[in-house]
């Protein structure tokens, strides 16, 4: 039977640690909307949506009652829509009424976030894949809940650097049409290399065409609850610390898949995947970077970061494995800058830079994460970094990204403020030297010798 | 059988448990096992109960306890047993 210092140990998690399902996110696949007409293609969507997605938000905060343990957001992914818009939609703006209709859905059943305003173009791009891109600027700037996710390169195809130099343009673009709000709608956009289908963690989410009609992913939170397990390890070898890492990723892990298969349960809809990510919060206590500098670090950015973070990553990874039935998404630490304070101060008194933060990101989930960089960086440049993290995600068979927001009229030494979640940051710079040449040279960068395992 | 998991947590006075006890008396739920401490002055209680003959659904349960906890000063927490058998067994 449960003894009270198993109790305590928990409700203190949840109460003072800041545990928390970071979100359950409802994959809804939009292939059997297709429809020619785009007026009959919007309202399939919109009522797909509305009916499986209706009681999601309800049944989160129901679980959530039960158990006594936060569920911070409820959201949905969708098929990419470049798929299924491509018959109807032969303009950029045909796309955006597309947009428009997620958006709507998503206010009617109350997530705060819908994923899947995607294309999939790691080898190359059908005109309506380049007609979605080419909508991104306006389809962000005309809705509040909609994300956006490109792939743009695999380990088994390479990199479409057509692609690549096109989401540089667009995300200096989608900088532009939301510059009244310190470039917002950059913050909903990601450019990924080997995108998992069953991410459920936003903007990147998307409900890959290898899903199911509707599934239920869960992501678990917590570098809370690490951090404060491992100041109880303070001195102690490497070992301890690795041990105490898996202990708490299990039991972290354990609520999520308990919350996944009591919201498949009572939604009956498939539990797909829990997402093992450390996902920080811009609050006090919710940091990876607190980890980080626990395990013994002046400060995140100090020679050994990198190598505490791939230690931190495939600790959590092999204690939370056993904690779930299925693992899947991204797993793994993340290290946006504006959501996690350690990581803020970090950069503001210089010990973390933009090239340091590209190194972590070769060993950890998920990549270039919410950096705020100046609103005068060219589109070749932005390009650049794309393909830098992309060539990253490509050779090491893993999943890389980057979402930085080119502050249009801000520079180094400002600060940009997004809000809630996403937090807030410090402009970064960026290195001045150009890369245009490279990435406009047009074609692909061949798949790696590596991949060719038949 | 729907187990249930009652934490009571505040400064200690008189009669805590008594009006936390005959309030789950009134509502049919069954209380398996208590167990009790204080730690520097502050009264911890731990309580595994049974609601399968409660005469009440969880959420007036968990609402209603919540407030008897207002009314003697302690915080009282409701929750299904899952979240913490899943968490510490394998």
């Amino acid at each position: 039977m449960l003894n009270m210092f198993e109790v305590i140990e928990t409700n203190n998690m949840i109460e003072h640690e800041k545990l928390d399902v970071r979100t359950i996110t409802m994959g809804i696949s939009l292939l059997d909307c297709c429809d020619n007409d785009l007026t009959a293609l919007n309202e399939k969507i919109y009522k797909k949506i509305t009916t499986y997605a209706r009681d999601l938000v309800a049944t989160g905060e129901a679980i959530s009652r039960d158990f006594g343990v936060p569920i911070v957001n409820k959201r949905i992914s969708v098929t990419p829509i470049a798929l299924i818009g491509g018959c109807a939609c032969k303009t950029p703006d045909d796309f955006v009424t597309i947009a428009q209709t997620l958006d709507r859905a998503a206010k009617e059943v109350g997530v705060n976030f819908i994923g899947g305003y995607s294309a999939l173009v790691s080898k190359g791009m059908t005109p309506a894949e380049e007609n979605l891109i080419r909508s991104i600027p306006k389809a962000l700037a005309s809705t509040d809940r909609v994300c956006s996710s490109i792939n743009v390169g695999s380990t088994k195809t390479g990199l479409n650097m057509d692609a690549v130099n096109l989401m540089g343009e667009i995300v200096r673009k989608t900088a532009e049409a939301t510059k009244e709000n310190d470039s917002l709608g950059c913050a909903k956009l990601v450019v990924f290399c080997n995108a998992p289908d069953d991410n459920p963690f936003m903007a990147g989410a998307f409900h890959g065409v290898t899903e199911a009609d509707a599934i239920i992913n869960v992501g678990v939170s917590g570098p809370g609850v690490v951090k404060v397990a491992l100041e109880k390890a303070r001195g102690e070898n490497f070992e301890v610390l690795c041990e105490t890492i898996k202990k708490t990723a299990f039991k972290i892990t354990r609520v999520g898949q308990l919350v996944a298969q009591e919201a498949s349960r009572r939604l009956g809809v498939p539990f797909g995947i829990i997402d093992l990510s450390l996902a920080p919060t811009p609050a006090v206590g919710d940091s990876v970077a607190e980890i980080l500098e626990e395990i013994g670090l002046e400060r995140v950015g100090a020679p050994g970061t990198t190598a505490a973070l791939a230690m931190l990553n495939d600790q959590v990874k092999k204690g939370g494995v056993m904690a779930s039935s299925y693992v899947g998404g991204l797993s793994g630490a993340f290290i946006p800058v504006s959501e996690d304070q350690g990581m803020i101060d970090a950069v503001s008194m210089g010990a973390l830079t933009l090239e340091k933060l590209e190194a972590m990101t070769c060993v950890c989930s998920v990549g270039l994460d919410m950096i705020a960089i100046p609103g005068d960086t060219p589109a070749t440049t932005i390009a650049g970094i794309i393909a830098d993290e992309a060539a990253i995600g490509m050779i090491n068979q893993k999943t890389t990204a980057v979402r930085v927001i080119p502050v249009i009229g801000k520079s180094v030494g400002d600060t940009v403020e997004f809000g809630g979640l996403l937090g807030y940051a410090p402009v970064m710079p960026v290195n001045p030297y150009s890369c245009e040449k490279f990435v406009t040279r047009g074609g692909r960068i061949p798949a790696p010798i590596h991949s060719f395992k038949n | 059988m729907s187990k249930v998991i009652i934490t009571v947590v505040g400064k200690d006075t008189v009669g805590i448990i008594a009006k936390v006890c005959t309030y789950l008396a009134e509502k049919h739920v069954n209380i398996l096992d208590i167990s009790q401490t204080i730690v520097q002055e502050y009264f911890n209680m731990m309580m595994i109960a049974d609601m399968d003959q409660a005469t009440g659904s969880f959420d007036e349960i968990s609402t209603e306890l919540d407030k008897v906890g207002e009314e003697i000063g302690v915080k009282i927490k409701c929750q299904r047993e899952e979240i913490f058998t899943k968490m510490h067994r394998i």
